[in-house]
């Protein structure tokens, strides 16, 4: 908006010294602190609106899937669980854990390859062994698992938690 | 309706500036190219449904049995396709001319954010489809910006709306694709359009006698019209001879092989494949991008001329630049697929400096060098200097997305295109 010309001009030629605040100047202020303030507030109630509605995070309570009995798995063996987005790794020393299907790379879903005994993502060739650990980059973390319950001899996985980590420790996997 | 449309023009317009080979057109193109897309936009709005259980199924009702939804559907999507591309060619021939400088600086920028805009308005319709291809695209993409220091991981999440893709993910990409990016293209279009007219019209190359002005009609509508009906049947054919891709439906369990990024962004893809991905999906890309926008901003010792390339010698630097960056881009793909990953060689230094810092460095050792013994030699003026520049960036870029779309196969790596 253009401010009136004679505006100018009336402050140039009555420069007020007593009174620092005319009624002029004043009303100017205040609208254009109104409008700061009217532009905060909707700025918040956009915000507020666009991010209050969405889910906060992905981690639901407890979200228990039964795999099956222990003796089913054979030692060193992947078997894959699509509908629960994991493998479900035993290792050479009994060990089980839950292996996310999603390369740490850039999330594409990785497959088992029982010939050469290794995970690979079609992306990037990324390669990890039957633990998770890393084989080949350009993937740089150990594959995520979801936490492993064995009760009665029953393997069950809480595909409500995905665990990150950064390299492969024992005490990542679950004995029966 | 006539006179509002002649109003985008002014009443007489300079002989120099209609003459097709200085423009080719490219800006008016994409005036078009954007209201066709709004047109065949608003058409598959009518069918389209984004919630993901449904977002394929109706793809396929309105490609299958809707009349003529599957020639819509291939005319928004090679409509799409087109206005980048010409989009593109609109930037280089803007800089290449000189159109850029002085009281063209601010429309430079807004043309640069009209580029951005053009490729999110790609980028949010790919993922619309919701079939194998858009799924593992997208997935790829967004999985990238988790890369980014710090708040890469929440920015992803904030704008995905959670881990993986779901249906909050195909909700707000439907809203920015059908009306937030739509609506500011528009708007800035108009400004765009507007602050030509205010710059005096095109750029054009300034000469002894006094420029002959002609009236707008039927000089240069007719002309405008010429070019429209002609782009309007190429795209027509593309439409009518090559099917808008679509795969089965997404399969979150089962990646596609090679998953590719969208074809716009397979340059950064394929950089993907050489550098960290902090460098090559944030710290070169922006680099790149305010490279670009510094550009109109640099002091300059002289004043835009309006010739191509600005001069002879700049024409030959630019041509020399060209082929040096296509091969050093080249010489450097191939060299870092089958020779020398320094990744797999200095395991033991971080992916980081291995794999980023480094090559760079020899990279911009590798521009240094071609500055040194051959750009200096020129004794080029300023301008002539940074055209080399931008031209060296276009032609990598150029070059990384060639490979990228055409020469990447199974499990990425390098093929030749008939195996693709």
């Amino acid at each position: 908006m253009k401010k009136p010309k004679h505006k100018k001009e009336f402050t140039k030629s009555e420069p007020v010294k007593a009174d620092p605040i005319n009624r002029r100047d004043f009303f100017n202020k205040s609208w254009k602190w109104l409008g700061i303030i009217a532009a905060v507030e909707v700025t918040g109630m956009f915000t507020g609106f666009m991010f209050s509605g969405k889910s906060k995070n992905n981690s639901n309570p407890k979200q228990l899937l039964e795999a099956g009995p222990v003796d089913s798995f054979a030692l060193s063996s992947v078997s894959a669980f699509m509908g629960g987005r994991f493998y479900l790794a035993r290792q050479q020393d009994g060990g089980f854990i839950a292996l996310s299907l999603r390369c740490t790379h850039l999330g594409c879903s990785i497959t088992w390859e029982e010939t050469h005994k290794r995970f690979i993502c079609p992306c990037h060739s990324s390669a990890f062994d039957i633990s998770g650990k890393v084989l080949n980059p350009p993937a740089a973390r150990a594959l995520d698992y979801y936490p492993v319950m064995i009760e009665n001899g029953i393997v069950k996985v809480d595909i409500g938690i995905l665990m990150e980590r950064n390299t492969f420790r024992k005490d990542q996997l679950q004995y029966a | 309706m006539r006179t509002i449309f002649l109003h985008l023009h002014p009443a007489r317009v300079n002989e120099a500036s209609i003459h097709f080979n200085r423009t080719f057109g490219l800006g008016g193109m994409v005036a078009l190219l954007i209201v066709i897309q709004i047109i065949t936009g608003i058409l598959l709005r009518f069918y389209y449904t984004p919630i993901p259980a449904e977002a394929y199924n109706s793809v396929v009702f309105t490609k299958n049995q809707v009349l003529f939804g599957q020639f819509i559907r291939n005319i928004h999507y090679w409509s799409g396709v087109f206005l980048l591309l010409i989009t593109f060619l609109h930037f280089m021939r803007v800089f290449l001319t000189g159109a850029f400088r002085e009281e063209r600086k601010i429309n430079w920028l807004f043309g640069l954010v009209l580029l951005l805009l053009i490729v999110l308005l790609n980028f949010t319709g790919y993922l619309l489809p919701w079939d194998q291809l858009a799924y593992w695209a997208i997935t790829v993409s967004t999985n990238i910006i988790g890369y980014l220091p710090l708040v890469g991981e929440s920015i992803r999440t904030m704008i995905i709306g959670g881990k993986e893709l779901n249906a909050d993910t195909l909700r707000t990409f439907f809203t920015f694709h059908t009306a937030v990016l739509p609506f500011l293209l528009l708007l800035l279009v108009l400004y765009h359009f507007w602050r030509v007219r205010k710059a005096g019209g095109i750029l054009v190359p300034e000469t002894v006698e006094k420029p002959e002005m002609v009236p707008t009609m039927p000089n240069l509508v007719f002309k405008e019209f010429i070019v429209a009906l002609v782009l309007i049947a190429v795209l027509f054919i593309f439409a009518a001879v090559f099917n808008a891709p679509l795969l089965e439906k997404a399969n979150p369990s089962y990646s596609l092989n090679p998953t590719k990024a969208p074809w716009y962004f397979a340059g950064v893809q394929e950089l993907l494949m050489h550098f960290h991905p902090l460098f090559a999906a944030f710290i070169i890309p922006i680099s790149v991008v305010a490279f670009m926008a510094w550009i109109p901003f640099i002091k300059y010792d002289d004043s835009p001329n309006g010739h191509w390339f600005i001069s002879e010698p700049g024409r030959k630097s630019s041509e020399n630049t060209a082929k040096y960056a296509a091969i050093v881009t080249l010489a450097g793909i191939l060299f870092n697929e089958y020779v020398l990953n320094f990744e797999v060689l200095l395991s033991p230094i971080p992916a980081f400096i291995s794999n980023g810092i480094l090559p760079l460095l020899i990279l911009i050792g590798f521009m240094a060098g071609f500055n040194k013994y051959y750009l200096k030699k020129l004794s080029l003026s300023k301008a002539e200097l940074v055209q080399a520049v931008f031209v060296f960036i276009i032609v990598a870029f150029i070059v990384l997305t060639l490979v990228g779309i055409f020469f990447r196969g199974k499990d990425m790596a390098l093929t030749f295109p008939w195996n693709v």
